[in-house]
């Protein structure tokens, strides 16, 4: 194919747009195992090291040297066309990394909250967010063994969501289950969008 | 005695030393790329197969070009060459200054949401994995 500049290699093609799609939810419910779950790749993990002046708000009394913090985010690729690779990002898990998930949020397609029964408290910082920042988001609950299963309306309920927000049951290791997660995600996005749309051109 | 660069000369014993220092000295000290902004979802791709020692550059930036034979997201360098994503960022910005890569930002969106085709897309996509 004849594109682009003439210092590519003969044959490159047009550098396909990449979006992505955030996994959240609370320490151990199984972000990177979905993320694995529909990834191409095993997830990579990739690091931002924070001087103490980005750290912002970070507590940091008592420190005297200059201090650096290090956020790991696991994240895996799906190449969907030719055109268009879909990224998924574990979020950082930490609260006080809130300023590296507004860089991840941003031109997200939307997100899944991941929670588990057990520790539903957990995805309320993450539900917060999103609703906060008018991130379209799933809920998506993941079904542990040994985890009392309860009612998608009790969860519904018991995480006080607006009732547009999707709430699904999911097996995070299965491939199958975590797409079906996605791509309610996506509808729901797409729905979102139409409304605000529509919204705006009143 | 030991002399400075001798391998048993083990300052550095906290964890401070590998992921703070090392990235900074790949970039001799410099914070912010000198062109590109690169998200870390920015795609990029090597605009020649590889690289001879042009001055300036250091052995990562020849990884990166290597690297970018295909194509690879700001972040997945970062993960590959297990560097942080800002020395990434710092070295893409060289690569970029002298036309060594070619980078592709995200789809910008800035009042919102892409495209409706674009959503169609990767739901067809994921339906098809």
């Amino acid at each position: 194919m004849d594109y682009g500049r003439s210092e590519r290699p003969a044959g490159a093609a047009p550098l396909p747009t990449a979006i992505k799609i955030l996994i959240a939810g609370g320490f151990g419910v199984g972000k990177t195992t979905m993320v694995g779950a529909v990834s191409e790749t095993r997830p990579l993990r990739t690091e931002e090291v924070l001087t103490e002046t980005g750290i912002g708000i970070d507590d940091l009394s008592g420190v005297e040297e200059k201090s650096t913090t290090t956020v790991a985010m696991d994240f895996g690729r799906i190449t969907i066309s030719d055109d268009l690779v879909l990224y998924l990002f574990g979020t950082p898990g930490q609260d006080r990394f809130w300023f590296v998930w507004d860089e991840l949020a941003l031109g997200a397609l939307g997100a899944v909250v991941l929670a588990d029964t057990r520790r539903l408290a957990d995805c309320f910082p993450s539900i917060d967010y999103f609703e906060g920042r008018g991130t379209p988001f799933v809920v998506a609950v993941n079904c542990f063994e040994g985890a009392r299963t309860f009612r998608l309306d009790e969860v519904q309920a018991a995480l006080d969501l607006d009732p547009g927000v999707p709430v699904v049951l999911c097996d995070a290791r299965q491939r199958e289950s975590a797409k079906e997660v996605l791509i309610t995600l996506l509808e729901h996005a797409m729905k979102l969008r139409e409304a605000r749309r529509r919204a705006a051109g009143d | 005695m030991t002399r400075p660069g001798d391998p048993t000369e083990q300052e550095w014993v906290d964890d401070h030393a590998g992921p703070v220092v090392r990235p900074y000295a790949v970039t001799g000290g410099r914070a912010r790329p000198v062109t590109g902004t690169f998200d870390l979802i920015s795609l990029v791709t090597a605009t020649r197969n590889e690289v001879g020692s042009e001055s300036g550059l250091g052995p990562e930036h020849v990884a990166i070009v290597g690297l970018c034979q295909r194509i690879q997201s700001v972040a997945e360098i970062a993960a590959h060459l297990d560097l942080p994503v800002g020395t990434v960022r710092v070295l893409l910005g060289d690569l970029a200054a002298r036309s060594l890569v070619q980078v592709r930002e995200p789809r910008a969106t800035p009042a919102g949401l892409p495209d409706e085709h674009v959503f169609e897309a990767v739901i067809n996509g994921l339906r098809a994995l």
